[in-house]
């Protein structure tokens, strides 16, 4: 971790500014248009996950087969693949509940900031709140379990 | 083929707003995704963020297991809160056009030292009590919109395709819910 490729950083960085240039383009930025397309006014968002779920899965596909690595980091390429369990029904439906109440969901979040929607420090505040809410049990009920299963 | 105009206008309806700018956009979003990954072989979602943010601030060994990734993940926020700023002072305030870009008519816009920014007209309430679901839900459900929606299905993962059905049919259901009950914008 300490020492890190000079490039990692910037690397990020360039990722970032396009990733939320992306956003403020395609209009997902504005909560007014997500919640258009939930409503089934406008069907366009979805062009806007799948487009870029096809670019990344092309990479995701590609890169293990051509480089062993990355330069960067000299971490293997690997596919974002997360063991399912009830938490991905349960998690999913509670952010689903949120993002139809407030049409928009972190990436978007932030990128919403940077068009200049200072408003939307209302949703970044509430997603800290949530998120430290979820953080601070699951904290406390790890610690309890680690403690029953020393007891044993 | 002969373009039949009543299937044309079907389709006008279903998508006002052109698909151009929303396909651009995913791929801009897409290429962004990849350039990280190429370099550093990390596939990126961006509600990691939220609890990385907070191991800064707090001891809950939920949070400490980030320590390690904090720092670049809070470039890489900057870089979309500035991606944002890019976007509006280009596409936004007219300075740059394209026949891709179809600008939006919702929300507020203004200008600050000749940059075109914009504001949302949705209600304070709706984003706050809505932010805090997103907090808990993409933290539980092991990602969000970017992790499970475009690195995971991106990644063919199942895990990922059911989370993303779950949170987009939870979504449409209770955003139809409250539009019905007359909550607008």
């Amino acid at each position: 971790m300490a020492d890190r490729h000079p490039l990692f950083k910037p690397l990020i960085f360039v990722g970032g500014l396009i990733f939320g240039f992306g956003l403020g383009f395609s209009h997902m930025a504005r909560p007014e248009v997500v919640l258009n397309f939930l409503t089934f006014e406008d069907l366009g968002l979805p062009f806007v996950m799948f487009g870029a779920a096809i670019v990344s899965g092309i990479a995701f596909a590609l890169l293990p087969r051509i480089r062993d690595a990355a330069p960067l980091t000299g971490a293997p390429y690997e596919r974002r693949l997360k063991p399912f369990d009830r938490n991905v029904l349960v998690g999913g439906a509670v952010f689903g509940v949120g993002w139809g109440l407030s049409g928009i969901c972190p990436g978007a979040a932030y990128a919403s900031l940077g068009v200049g929607n200072v408003t939307i420090l209302w949703a970044l505040g509430g997603m800290f709140v949530g998120a430290y809410a979820q953080g601070y049990w699951r904290s406390r009920s790890g610690a309890r379990d680690a403690a029953a299963a020393g007891a044993d | 083929m002969v373009a039949d105009p009543v299937l044309l206008q079907a389709v006008a309806e279903l998508f006002p707003s052109g698909v151009s700018r929303y396909a651009v956009g995913g791929l801009l979003v897409g290429l962004g995704t990849v350039v990280i990954y190429v370099g550093t072989g990390i596939p990126a979602g961006a509600s990691t963020f939220l609890e990385s943010t907070l191991s800064y601030v707090s001891g809950q060994s939920r949070f400490r297991r980030y320590v390690g990734s904090r720092d670049w993940r809070l470039v890489f926020t900057a870089g979309i809160i500035l991606g944002g700023l890019a976007f509006a002072a280009t596409f936004q305030s007219g300075l740059v056009t394209s026949p891709l870009y179809e600008p939006g008519t919702t929300g507020t816009l203004y200008e600050v030292a000749g940059v075109t920014l914009w504001a949302t007209d949705v209600q304070p309430w709706r984003l706050f009590f809505g932010g805090i679901l997103v907090g808990i839900g993409t933290r539980i459900g092991k990602g969000c919109t970017s992790g499970h929606g475009v690195c995971g299905v991106g990644s063919a993962s199942k895990t990922s395709l059911v989370g993303v059905a779950t949170f987009l049919a939870v979504a449409i259901g209770t955003a139809q819910v409250v539009a019905a009950l007359g909550v607008s914008p």
